[in-house]
């Protein structure tokens, strides 16, 4: 558990952007499988902004079977308390990615990952995946509650993770924070399964909050919803940004543009742009960008 | 098709009906129809000599000696017809198969469906329907020669050959497929999404099954084990041959017992008139054994239907 506990970072690991090329080396240097740092992304990336690194992808591979080469040489990194946008067309690897970040890829028989991924430093993939779990939350395509109440849908994980305080007062601040509160709050022992979908994917942020982790990954979280959840949903994201790092698939760019600070643009397996996303929807650096966020193909 | 014209009739398009295929049409409706009414009629049937025989058997006994009775002596100058010691005998080797085949069961349905390999699954389904299908006298033999000979009178020579915990046991062995098969099918059941929502809140594959696809499963698996323990109090040959002949009230595994089953068993055997209360006794044991497995296949039924239900 200790193993990507956020209270170990230390000032070693602790990556502020001030000096992007001397973080990369810093990064070479402690990660010994790691030859080469970002290319040109990692720069623009840098220059947008001064927030610490969360999470540094490098060199990341990942194949389904022997012969799907589902993504191809990643190397990114998330910002500390932003809300970072993965986008691009179907089957460009987006929602594996996502996965790759609390390794819940490993749960898909017959993979390979080669490469790193560091959380606050912490490579997670020499770690316990369980423990990396209990500290990265996750929302998923279609809502997924338990079969159980609401109440128990939201303090089950912090249940089985050992959690000793006022119960009641968790649930009341999870669901808060998740904006579904006044919705609920008159029928907390209520099946959760009785709710809308959108009020259901809120309980799923509810219940990754209960957990307390730095951070949440959101794989494409609205696409089972309709516009006015979609709407509320996304408030929600913005007040949590302030709290916790976020990363959000989506296929609406729409969406990425209105939720995230930072978008990562992908295709085919590969990473082609990442910047501060006004920029990479503005004034996208590579052709391929230009032409899916503009709408010409995806 | 272009855009109908007014002309409807099209010299090319011949609508009657084929002479031929029409009759043969009504033939096959009316011969699968008939097929699905001759087993409810013999169903009808079935019951309907039971209720019969049994309504002669009552009009000599009355119900509530039947039903509460504790001495069963169905030949001799006086007979009694208090059932209860082949119920008691019944739900014995009944407690006793369930206390075998639900946790063993149970467990092997989520060692399959959650922990095993692709590699292991692939034997171990066969295997279980290898359990299956093994006629229920070989266990009843299985049961009297080495569970009760080899394993039982191993350790003290002095208990009766025929005993409940031999035949329970071997009930018990053989309805875990059942149990298995019908579990594992809940638990396959379980939204693979319930899990991977579990497994990102940090919990373990042991929590995970435990704390959320059982609890998902838990009506089918209930439901499985109602399905068994009916299969177990109508299963016959094992406990005609290791139970025992001997209809007693009691809790003792190691005593030699008779069940419901048992008992209709050792009478068509016999050579018992027809007409008599003894020969009625039979259909009135089996009214009752009847209507008890009925019950909880309804049951498991009902239990199906609302887990269906939830997800």
């Amino acid at each position: 558990m200790a193993s990507v506990d956020p209270s170990n970072v230390g000032p070693s690991s602790t990556q502020t952007d001030t000096a992007p090329s001397t973080n990369s080396t810093a990064e070479d240097a402690r990660q010994e499988d790691t030859t080469t740092a970002a290319t040109g992304h990692d720069g623009n990336a840098a220059s947008e902004s001064k927030a610490e690194t969360k999470i540094a992808v490098s060199n990341l591979n990942f194949w389904y079977g022997d012969d799907t080469h589902a993504l191809q040489d990643i190397t990114m990194n998330v910002k500390a308390n932003r809300v970072t946008a993965l986008i691009g067309p179907s089957g460009c690897g987006k929602s594996t990615l996502i996965r790759c970040f609390n390794r819940m890829n490993e749960l898909i028989p017959n993979t390979t990952l080669e490469g790193s991924v560091h959380v606050n430093g912490q490579n997670i993939y020499q770690a316990d995946p369980v423990a990396v779990r209990r500290h990265i939350g996750m929302v998923f395509q279609k809502p997924n509650p338990f079969p159980k109440t609401i109440y128990k849908n939201v303090i089950w994980g912090a249940r089985i993770n050992g959690y000793t305080g006022n119960e009641d007062a968790l649930v009341e601040r999870c669901l808060r924070q998740a904006a579904l509160w006044d919705e609920v709050k008159d029928n907390l022992h209520g099946s959760a399964y009785n709710l809308s979908g959108g009020q259901q994917q809120r309980l799923c942020i509810a219940r990754a909050l209960a957990v307390e982790p730095d951070i949440l990954l959101m794989d494409e979280p609205t696409s089972a919803l309709d516009p006015v959840a979609t709407g509320k949903f996304e408030d929600t994201i913005s007040e949590l940004r302030s709290e916790y790092t976020i990363v959000v698939v989506t296929h609406s760019m729409q969406q990425a543009s209105r939720v995230s600070d930072e978008t990562v643009f992908l295709y085919m397996g590969r990473l082609i742009e990442m910047g501060a996303t006004e920029q990479v929807f503005t004034r996208p650096q590579q052709e391929r960008t230009e032409a899916y966020v503009t709408g010409r193909f995806g | 098709m272009s855009q109908p014209s007014s002309d409807a009739s099209d010299a090319s398009m011949d609508l009657s009906a084929n002479l031929y295929r029409s009759p043969r049409e009504q033939l096959v409706k009316y011969g699968l129809g008939l097929c699905a009414v001759l087993t409810i009629l013999t169903t009808l049937g079935i019951v309907g000599i039971l209720l019969y025989e049994s309504i002669g058997f009552f009009s000599q006994v009355s119900v509530i000696d039947f039903l509460t009775g504790t001495d069963w002596e169905f030949a001799g100058a006086d007979p009694s017809f208090g059932v209860l010691p082949l119920v008691s005998g019944t739900l014995l080797i009944t407690g006793i198969a369930a206390a075998v085949a639900m946790p063993i069961g149970l467990a092997s349905a989520i060692y399959i469906s959650e922990y095993a390999s692709p590699g292991a699954r692939r034997w171990l389904k066969p295997a279980l329907e290898v359990l299956a299908g093994v006629p229920t006298v070989v266990y009843g033999f299985f049961a009297l020669t080495f569970v009760s000979g080899v394993i039982i009178q191993g350790f003290d020579s002095t208990l009766p050959p025929l005993n409940a915990l031999s035949a329970g046991l071997v009930v018990g062995i053989m309805i875990i497929p059942m149990v298995a098969s019908v579990s594992e099918d809940a638990i396959q059941a379980v939204p693979k999404s319930l899990a991977a929502g579990a497994y990102a809140l940090g919990a373990t594959k042991f929590e995970v099954v435990l704390r959320v696809i059982v609890p998902a499963a838990l009506s089918g698996i209930i439901a499985s084990f109602i399905l068994a323990l009916s299969r177990a109090i109508g299963e016959t040959m094992i406990v005609a041959i290791a139970a025992g002949a001997t209809a007693t009230l009691t809790a003792n595994p190691l005593e030699s017992i008779q069940t419901m089953t048992g008992f209709i068993v050792q009478v068509a055997k016999g050579d018992i008139d027809q007409g008599t209360v003894s020969y009625q006794s039979l259909f009135a044991v089996g009214l009752l054994l009847y209507l008890i497995t009925l019950g909880m296949n309804l049951a498991a039924n009902w239990i199906i239907r609302r887990y269906r239900e939830n997800y």
